[in-house]
């Protein structure tokens, strides 16, 4: 199939006007929190930096952003050393129910936010009893953040296959010292790529967090939910969102200096 | 210890698998198993404590009242228009992105698609609210045409969630396209096939398991939203409400219990049905 100028300029456009419709609201919300209107008033009638003086100040959202970020740092480290555990489990052993184990853990995502949510509190005040807080929520985090890891790791672990590995262990090398010295160095950007998603997606998570968050404690997206609908926070609210969007390019830029490594890796073999 | 362990794979397995099934076998799934339990009990109307009586009045109530079935019909609804724009949208992008962008462009398309991935989902629900605003931008645009914005509903709600989710669709196609070697394109142009023949007999096979795959996401995803519905879905209620406003203003854990076993039930049968097209290893 050979596809005609045509067609080649039109699918050009549609991507084109796709990209226009992916960035527009996000830049209408890095124009908002200059708009001098409260409520927004579009086209803006004057420009002014008010807004992000006042969320610097904002006692509530400078707390929301720590205990995210404690939060987000716990469950990422817990799924970092399961992720790769059960990566390592099913990469480089076969057994009986590898496919149902594998199936187990994409389930947390697979599964719609509210069940896992639902279910967790659920576990956590009728059937054990421990009050919702901060142990409840890492808990919570860290179950839907093992399949990034495990998938980055997997990935990376069929890519390489295991010759490496089994050459150090005909060297003499233990089980422990080949995994230092062999499986963790070939493992580590993909462990970096697959904790810095996991700490993206406990830092943004708000569906299961409003189940397991218990009172007392906000996250940064329960602040943002919180707040939401209150008026007089409003050009707040949309200046901390602005600045989340302009944050969101760093994860960005990191993964790509990662991709870069790998290919000079890659280039060096 | 590494000696012993050196000499018995399988302990070295069960070291290694122990763990995370502790968490998601024992933990996770248990908290599933247990969710259906209290499904099947009652909360005392008054102060919300869970009452160990074993009843089926919770699952009746959800399948014979009126208002649960058509929040549930809603749910499905929007769960499938979000995901068929979605793949209609992908499809000419991935396209572009994989067999007409040069390499250069390919990458920076890459990255701009990625992007807003990192950016929040409450942030971007939030972008939606100020565009459909009543002073806001589609009004602005939609005035001079003696147009007005269609405020917050349905229609706001499904566009949200297929812009929310649309790279989860357009990453799995590009990918499958990218796969998908020039030379075999032009083989079916060489042995005579015209572009909807190719179309359907060479690309379509290579990108179904990718569609099925990002409609993992979108569906699963929307079926189990409640925060976007809220921020621009007005007054409608989707599954995700119901159950939400259950456990915490409601103090019915156990009807929302019994609600939340919709969803789980047809994302078990929709994984169920595409484990053999082989998309799951594409996740």
């Amino acid at each position: 199939m050979t596809l005609s100028p045509l067609t080649r300029r039109l699918l050009a456009l549609i991507t084109g006007v796709a990209l226009l419709v992916v960035y527009a609201p996000l830049m209408l919300v890095l124009l908002n929190s200059f708009n001098t209107s409260q409520s927004f008033a579009w086209p803006p009638t004057g420009l002014t930096t008010r807004w992000w003086q006042a969320a610097w100040e904002s006692q509530g959202a400078r707390a929301a952003i720590w205990t995210s970020v404690e939060v987000a740092v716990l469950a990422t480290a817990i799924a970092l050393v399961l992720g790769t555990m059960a990566a390592l489990a099913l990469q480089r052993f076969a057994f009986f129910g590898r496919d149902f184990v594998s199936l187990l853990i994409i389930l947390p995502i697979a599964l719609p936010g509210v069940v896992t949510g639902i279910a967790l509190a659920n576990a956590f005040t009728t059937m054990i009893g421990i009050e919702l807080g901060f142990f409840t929520l890492v808990v919570s985090h860290a179950t839907f953040c093992i399949v990034t890891v495990f998938n980055n790791a997997v990935a990376r672990l069929r890519r390489l296959g295991g010759n490496l590995e089994e050459a150090s262990m005909d060297l003499g090398a233990g089980t422990f010292r080949t995994f230092f010295k062999i499986t963790l160095p070939m493992l580590r950007s993909s462990l970096l790529a697959g904790g810095l998603l996991a700490f993206a997606l406990s830092f943004d998570e708000i569906i299961v967090t409003t189940f397991t968050v218990g009172q007392g404690i906000q996250t940064l997206p329960i602040w943002i939910y919180q707040n939401l609908f209150r008026p007089n926070q409003a050009p707040v609210v949309n200046v901390v969102a602005a600045a989340l969007i302009v944050l969101s390019v760093v994860p960005i830029w990191i993964a790509q200096r990662l991709a870069g490594t790998d290919e000079s890796v890659a280039a060096a073999h | 210890m590494s000696g012993v362990l050196h000499r018995h794979p399988r302990l070295r397995l069960g070291l290694l698998l122990g763990p995370p099934m502790l968490w998601l076998g024992v933990a996770y799934l248990g908290a599933l198993a247990a969710l259906f339990i209290t499904a099947l009990w009652t909360a005392d109307g008054f102060t919300g404590n869970i009452q160990r009586e074993w009843t089926l009045d919770n699952f009746k109530d959800v399948f014979s009242l009126e208002v649960y079935r058509t929040i549930t019909i809603r749910t499905l609804l929007t769960a499938v228009a979000v995901t068929v724009i979605d793949a209609a949208l992908a499809f000419p992008v991935a396209l572009y992105m994989a067999k007409v962008a040069s390499p250069r462009a390919q990458r920076l398309l890459v990255i701009a698609i990625l992007t807003p991935l990192w950016a929040s989902y409450l942030v971007k629900a939030y972008a939606w609210r100020g565009m459909f605003s009543a002073d806001g931008p589609i009004a602005w645009l939609a005035d001079p045409f003696g147009l007005s914005t269609p405020g917050y509903g349905l229609v706001a709600t499904v566009v949200t969630l297929a812009y929310l989710w649309l790279p989860y669709m357009i990453l799995p196609m590009y990918a499958g396209l990218e796969r998908l070697p020039n030379s075999l394109l032009e083989a079916s142009a060489d042995l005579g096939a015209g572009a909807r023949v190719t179309l359907r007999r060479v690309v379509l096979p290579v990108l179904f398991p990718a569609v099925v795959a990002g409609s993992i996401f979108t569906f699963s995803l929307t079926l189990g939203d409640y925060i976007a519905v809220k921020i621009v879905g007005g007054t409608n209620q989707m599954l995700g409400n119901v159950i939400y406003d259950n456990v915490l203003t409601g103090n019915n854990l156990p009807f929302a219990a019994a609600v939340s076993t919709i969803p789980v039930v047809i994302m078990l049968v929709y994984l169920a049905a595409v484990r053999r097209t082989g998309a799951l290893d594409n996740l």
